[in-house]
């Protein structure tokens, strides 16, 4: 489904050229539940940025059901983040003005066509789904972190993505919350099939999941040390 | 459609969140929009008021005035105030003088001034339009009582009056009954002959009208007149009178004291003066304008720092970069906008006040200037905030804290 060949990325911080990715080249496959295990600074979050196109590669080839991103516009690529993939971050995200179940909804105000949905209802259904059909009109800043990152997951889901990206989803959380986190990731990747990729720097997170990439200062490594 | 309608749903709802700053934002836009309708607004109504009060006035009219005033070559209303200030007083021998060209149908001198009328009971500020017996035709004046005064009444110096409706009313309550009662002026004893209908005019209708020889040596000491009409027979012959008249004239003055001048040639010489104030004035209030609009670019470029985050959160989900433009875009015009519409309806209300004391008038062109104007506005100044916001990279926008 997600194919890198030979990616880099680098940034020019002052003088100074920083590659963060450093030519790598994986693949993911469809219905995966990977995880890339590395420490701070290892590049690992840009690589999920690069997968997610939040940014993009400097060099190399990244290609997304067989299509090269790298010619697309900034439409096109917005399409893709709108539909194809959904992110849930380590600082959750959500917007503070909008109620929780406007954050879910969010995202189907940005889908260009006929939805085949209605998103306040599906919102809603996958709030329930995860536990908070009672704070649908709190406010993100009044729930819990373990609720905030539900809710997260939700709008990652309203879209019925392929493919989930999550960026330390349990960086800000107690572990028994944690653990909730990863039930619900687990849970949502054998039962609906879609793809989950995991980035960790906790070796007990990544373990949890069914693939182990290692990154090392930008590179993919055999073994985590 | 859905998008647009979440587009600025969503606008008000930060305004609700920021009241005050909104506020304050828009308050340029709205005291621009406010100078430039309510300058307008009274700019207008005082031409059309002083246009209304030329039109009035008999056709194939030829009006002198003292000093050059709207003459050609002054300039648009070159020496205005010098012209009325100097200059040639008018007196009878004038009226004469002018009386015997050929081809005028009336020549009617005006002397006015503003003084206090009596009865034993009532008391009332009016003007004295000391004149002649053609005063009526020239003014369009129509009697709703008595008769008005004649030519005998002014050769004999008779003090008769026909009142304006108004100041009958308030001199006598009913107007009808003042015929033959005494109006005190000056310490000088009027009999009142005539009440004229009312005219819609304040001065006309507070004026009372008196033959002119009367008021010779103690209303109109200088037995002078301001203004003389000149009625010619028709259009055709309105020049040759005109030039007649200024000859007849430059044997007593030069020719800077007086100016002969068409109603016409007046109109347009109110109209070019009334371009420049007006222009003038919508100058002044597209600077306020301009302010305005900086002050909204400047809010919006806070905006745009302080929700960089949720930019970037926007970003992720599938905001394209367009999106994110009208986001900003329209906030900064339904910003702009709200100050117009407050603006013109503060002005609207203004006018509404003042036209009780001014001829003030609001146009529909006002209006569409006032809400294309504040959204022109909001889009120029919104735009460059808007891209700013619509290039950040998502991913540094999501990491800024």
């Amino acid at each position: 489904m997600i194919k890198l060949i030979g990616v880099s990325k680098t940034y020019t911080l002052g003088e100074d050229k920083v590659t963060a990715v450093d030519n790598v080249s994986i693949g993911i496959k469809k219905g995966e539940y990977a995880s890339i295990l590395g420490t701070s600074g290892s590049g690992k979050s840009t690589l999920m940025h690069l997968i997610g196109l939040l940014e993009r590669p400097t060099s190399g080839t990244l290609l997304i059901n067989k299509k090269d991103i790298s010619k697309l516009s900034d439409d096109e690529v917005s399409k893709i983040r709108n539909t194809f993939v959904g992110f849930v971050f380590q600082q959750f995200n959500l917007i503070n003005k909008l109620t929780v179940l406007e954050n879910v909804a969010l995202p189907a105000i940005y889908f260009k066509g006929k939805l085949n949905f209605d998103p306040l209802k599906k919102a809603t259904d996958l709030l329930t789904r995860f536990g908070m059909e009672k704070r649908l009109n709190f406010y993100p800043n009044k729930i819990s972190g373990g609720q905030q990152q539900r809710v997260a997951i939700a709008r990652a889901l309203i879209m019925s993505p392929d493919l989930i990206l999550a960026d330390e989803p349990t960086g800000n959380l107690d572990s028994k919350t944690g653990d909730e986190i990863l039930d619900i990731l687990e849970d949502l990747n054998k039962k609906t099939g879609v793809t989950i990729v995991l980035v960790t720097h906790e070796k007990a997170v990544a373990k949890r999941t069914r693939r182990e990439i290692y990154i090392k200062d930008g590179k993919v490594v055999s073994r985590y040390l | 459609m859905e998008q647009y309608k979440y587009l600025i749903k969503s606008s008000f709802d930060d305004f609700k969140r920021n009241k005050v700053r909104t506020l304050l934002t828009s308050l340029g836009i709205m005291v621009g929009v406010l100078s430039v309708v309510l300058l307008i607004a009274l700019g207008l109504g005082l031409k059309n008021y002083i246009q209304g009060q030329f039109e009035s006035l008999g056709a194939n009219l030829l009006i002198i005035f003292p000093g050059n005033v709207f003459s050609e070559g002054s300039g648009v209303g070159g020496n205005f105030g010098a012209g009325f200030a100097g200059g040639a007083s008018f007196d009878e021998k004038d009226v004469k003088t002018l009386s015997k060209l050929p081809d005028i149908n009336y020549v009617v001198p005006m002397f006015m001034k503003s003084l206090v009328f009596e009865t034993g009971r009532e008391k009332s500020t009016g003007y004295v339009m000391a004149t002649n017996e053609d005063a009526f035709k020239l003014l369009n004046l129509e009697l709703l009582e008595g008769r008005e005064f004649s030519r005998s009444d002014v050769l004999g110096k008779t003090k008769k009056a026909v009142l304006g409706y108004n100041i009958a009313e308030k001199l006598f309550i009913d107007p009808t009954i003042a015929i033959g009662k005494t109006v005190k002026v000056n310490d000088q004893r009027y009999i009142v002959i005539g009440v004229a209908k009312k005219k819609g005019d304040r001065e006309m209708d507070s004026g009372v009208f008196v033959p002119y020889s009367s008021t010779f040596g103690n209303i109109n000491p200088d037995k002078t007149f301001f203004t003389i009409y000149l009625g010619a027979s028709s259009d055709k012959t309105i020049q040759n009178v005109k030039e007649d008249a200024k000859n007849a004239l430059l044997k007593r003055y030069k020719v800077d004291d007086f100016s002969v001048t068409e109603q016409s040639q007046i109109l347009s010489s109110i109209n070019s003066i009334f371009a420049i104030i007006n222009s003038v004035l919508i100058a002044i209030g597209s600077i306020s304008l301009f302010v305005g609009g900086i002050g909204i670019m400047n809010i919006m470029y806070a905006t745009v720092t302080e929700r960089t985050k949720e930019i970037g959160i926007r970003r992720a989900i599938g905001a394209t970069e367009k999106d994110i433009l009208l986001q900003f875009l329209s906030e900064s015009v339904v910003l702009s906008l709200l100050g117009g519409v407050i603006g013109l309806i503060v002005a609207i209300i203004i006018v509404l006040i003042v036209r009780i004391f001014f001829p003030a008038s609001i146009n529909i062109v006002a209006v569409v200037v006032a809400i294309f104007v504040s959204s022109a506005i909001g889009i120029f100044f919104g735009i460059f905030p808007a891209k700013r916001a619509a290039k950040l990279s998502p991913i540094e926008a999501i990491r800024y804290e």
